[in-house]
């Protein structure tokens, strides 16, 4: 435990950027641990090309999870850990952005597409049924024909 | 000398793209053979003079020539010779003319290829494969020549980004440009359909190798960058939603969903206008990616060569050919005829709902990946989409395409018995169930991993029933069967297995769920369990490279008290560039692997470390290999081997005479 700790204050003093989530930052509680994670993935390291806090190297990621390690450890909900870096960075740092507004079209996208898809492939079906029997005989030709047939049947 | 030779090859070949791109549709427009058979042989010069250019480039970097600015920022005399060549294209000028080599290679090749065509399509699509030529060319030579020269030479270059000093490099790009310029030749296809005004069955003959032959490369390549990332980047990661992964990946989709609609197209001469908007989507997307990937627009891993003056350029470029080929498209695409009526429920009903679910995952790929640069544009916000998003979306639209595709393979053409098809498939869905039960057993662990592997149990023996159901039954004997196997298309075979692929390469991503992590510093001596082995430090040392030095943690991986595997995690420093690099050491075990990669080193010696057991992980490749080799038997499938048409025509052409 005391290791621990040491290598906690280690990790704090050095401040060189070095790892993705180093040894000294775990939390003792598995349950918190396991929660600050979760959560960890979910955030944006600000500073790097698209990774994950849980993912990058870099000294304000390592920072950024100290910090989340840091609310939870003060009772925070996840909710409360996120809307707390929002507050502060802004939605930039969510990796799944919020639902709102400005990200509708986002989110409803896939629906959309789909839906519009399948009404797309429905009508196109329906046409093809209309459009089949006509290709059969014109009212022309069923006409010729009739006359064939009835020239024929002398 | 050499490089002067090269640098004239390819303002020769712009030429020669030009006037390929020009005289064969005139000769179309004006119905002249003469002028349409000039596209064979200058489509075959013009691969000709790319690659002498090509090769000129090679040259220099072999000899480290620093009067090449090139040279100077991608290389350093000290460089291994695997690095020297495949840096050639490890930089943005080089990698361009790689892209334009395949892109002329091809072209050549359906030069050789076409005689068994209709001579005014083949004029047309070479001379539509030239305008594309053209017009990366004209990029190349204006603003990204690799042959420029300076009047002062340094004496030492500056080394190739030390991440790209890696096998990977030798192989990832050729392959995925391989697959972009194969999508390429399908686009010109389409285009020149519209040209022409006629598609047929015997179109989508001709252009079903190519579309395999691209989705095949552009499998191979995506598994291999997603392998090398999981293998360099550092911790076990294989696919992270980036920017530029997704500009693969929606090409991907797209060439998937235009592979099978080409079957439909050629079986049943049906989806004929969908196939040639699917075959622009899919270059379409391929030409994004390369917009993506050089322009500088999205933060990511593979952002080289951030130039706003060349992302303007690729941009026209995007615009011309993505515009013009819809405006075709919306001109002509009227004029095909549709045909092949089916019902429902049938193998085109169930092919069909896989092209809208899988347009609608690369909808959602695209909308995710571009989002947050079109929002920023319009009202200033700034968000990120990554992973939980994509997880999130596109997960539930590609799980009905899992469920889906042994239903659809087992539905007859034209009206299919839903039924019955589902009562052959019983075998597959107890195999599922029986290995949701034993894995689920034995490891416990998330629900989500005991569902997929149910689900890839079931892809996997459900890929087979149909071929089992066409070789075995009643009263069959083995022998008779084995005959019966050897002698069923190849094409069924590479549907069989691409299939099983699929269900391969879900087993490996849902066993993601039983990994182990530690995260530990590591000493001299430590000893640790992980999963079902046991490791021990041997030593941290310190070794030098040829231009690099590296700190190095050979650890021994024990099973029951017996070394069973050695592996060197290391951490290089490349002074060149002052960078620091990850080299994981990974042994394969069965089909799980053992990952260890290092962090910095800390003041008490001790080296910082993440530790995986990673059970199953392999399959995640080996099911793309899976799915590329599938796609190989398909392309040796003989009614798709080059020529036989041409063969076909001569035998049918003799009575005549």
């Amino acid at each position: 435990m005391t290791l621990r700790l040491l290598a906690l204050l280690a990790a704090l003093l050095i401040l060189t950027p070095a790892w993705a989530v180093e040894p000294g930052e775990a939390l003792a509680d598995p349950a918190l641990e396991a929660r600050a994670r979760d959560l960890s993935t979910e955030l944006r390291c600000l500073v790097c090309q698209n990774q994950s806090i849980d993912d990058s190297h870099a000294g304000l990621a390592r920072d950024l999870r100290l910090l989340v390690r840091e609310r939870l450890q003060a009772g925070d909900t996840d909710e409360q850990v996120r809307d707390f870096l929002v507050k502060r960075y802004g939605d930039f740092i969510l990796l799944k952005p919020p639902f709102r507004f400005g990200t509708l079209l986002l989110w409803g996208a896939p629906l959309l597409v789909l839906v519009a898809g399948g009404f797309g492939l429905m009508a196109a079906a329906r046409r093809r049924r209309v459009v089949s029997p006509a290709a059969g005989l014109s009212a022309e030709e069923r006409a010729r024909l009739d006359k064939l047939l009835g020239g024929g049947e002398h | 000398m050499i490089t002067e030779i090269g640098h004239y090859a390819l303002v020769l070949a712009l030429a020669l793209a030009i006037v390929q791109s020009a005289a064969p549709l005139w000769g179309v427009w004006r119905r002249d053979a003469a002028l349409m058979a000039t596209a064979r042989p200058v489509a075959a010069a013009q691969f000709l003079l790319v690659a002498l250019s090509f090769a000129a480039l090679t040259h220099a970097y072999l000899i480290s020539d620093f009067s090449l600015l090139n040279v100077v920022e991608n290389s350093h005399s000290a460089k291994p010779l695997i690095y020297k060549i495949s840096g050639v294209w490890g930089n943005h000028e080089g990698s361009m003319l790689l892209w334009v080599l395949i892109l002329a290679l091809f072209g050549a090749l359906v030069a050789v290829g076409s005689r068994a065509m209709p001579l005014d399509l083949a004029a047309a699509v070479l001379s539509v494969q030239a305008w594309i030529g053209a017009a990366f060319l004209t990029f190349i030579l204006f603003t990204s020549n690799p042959f420029l020269r300076l009047a002062q030479p340094p004496i030492e270059g500056r080394d190739l980004n030390p991440i790209l000093q890696d096998p990977g490099l030798a192989i990832h790009p050729p392959l995925l440009y391989l697959g972009y310029v194969g999508l390429s030749i399908t686009f010109s296809f389409a285009a020149a359909a519209l040209i022409c005004g006629r598609i047929d069955a015997s179109w989508a003959r001709f252009v079903r190798p190519w579309t395999l032959l691209a989705w095949l490369f552009l499998t191979l390549g995506i598994a291999m960058g997603s392998y090398w990332a999981y293998y360099t980047l550092g911790w076990g990661g294989f696919w992270f939603w980036d920017p530029v992964e997704n500009a693969s990946l929606m090409p991907w989709l797209a060439a998937t969903a235009l592979l099978h609609t080409a079957a439909v197209m050629e079986k049943r001469d049906a989806l004929k206008i969908w196939t040639i908007f699917l075959a622009i989507l899919a270059f379409s997307l391929s030409l994004l990616g390369t917009f993506l990937v050089r322009s500088g627009v999205l933060t990511s891993v593979h952002a080289f060569a951030n130039d706003p003056a060349r992302g303007v350029f690729i941009l026209a470029i995007l615009v011309f050919f993505i515009g013009g080929s819809l405006a075709l498209f919306a001109w002509r695409a009227g004029r095909l005829r549709q045909g092949g009526i089916f019902a429902p429920v049938s193998r085109e009903g169930a092919l069909v709902l896989n092209n809208l679910l899988l347009t609608t995952c690369c909808a959602t790929v695209f909308v995710g990946t571009l989002y947050p640069l079109a929002l920023e544009s319009v009202t200033g916000e700034k968000i990120s989409v990554g992973a939980p998003f994509f997880n999130l979306t596109f997960g539930p639209l590609f799980a009905p395409i899992l469920l889906v595709m042994p239903l659809g393979q087992m539905l007859a053409w034209k009206r299919g018995d839903l039924l019955g098809a589902a009562e052959r498939l019983t075998v597959a869905v107890g195999a599922g169930f029986a290995a949701a039960l034993v894995l689920g057993a034995i490891r416990g662990g998330p629900v989500l991993s005991v569902v997929g592997v149910a689900i890839a149990a079931y892809l996997i023996i459900g890929s087979f029933v149909e071929i089992y159901g066409r070789i075995a039954g009643r009263g069959v004997t083995l022998g008779i069967a084995l005959a019966r196997a050897l002698g069923l298309p190849r094409s069924a075979w590479g549907t069989a297995l691409a299939h099983a692929g699929v269900g391969v390469t879900l087993f490996g991503l849902a066993a993601t769920g039983w990994g182990v992590e530690v995260v530990q510093a590591l000493k001299s001596g430590d000893r640790m369990d992980l999963g079902p082995y046991q490791i021990e430090v041997r030593e941290i040392a310190k070794r030098p490279g040829p231009n690099f030095e590296a700190t190095v943690a050979p650890i021994d991986i024990r099973s029951g008290g017996v070394v069973i595997a050695q592996i060197n995690p290391a951490r290089r420093f490349y002074p060149a560039r002052q960078m620091p690099t990850t080299e994981a050491g990974i042994a394969t075990l069965g089909l799980g692997q053992v990952y260890v990669s290092l962090s910095e080193q800390n003041p008490d010696g001790s080296l910082d470390a993440r530790l995986y057991w990673k059970p199953y992980v392999a399959l995640i490749w080996i099911g793309a290999l899976l799915m590329a080799m599938g796609g190989g038997l398909s392309l040796s499938d003989r009614r798709l081997r080059i020529g036989v048409a041409r063969r076909a025509r001569a035998t049918a052409a003799q009575p005549a005479e």
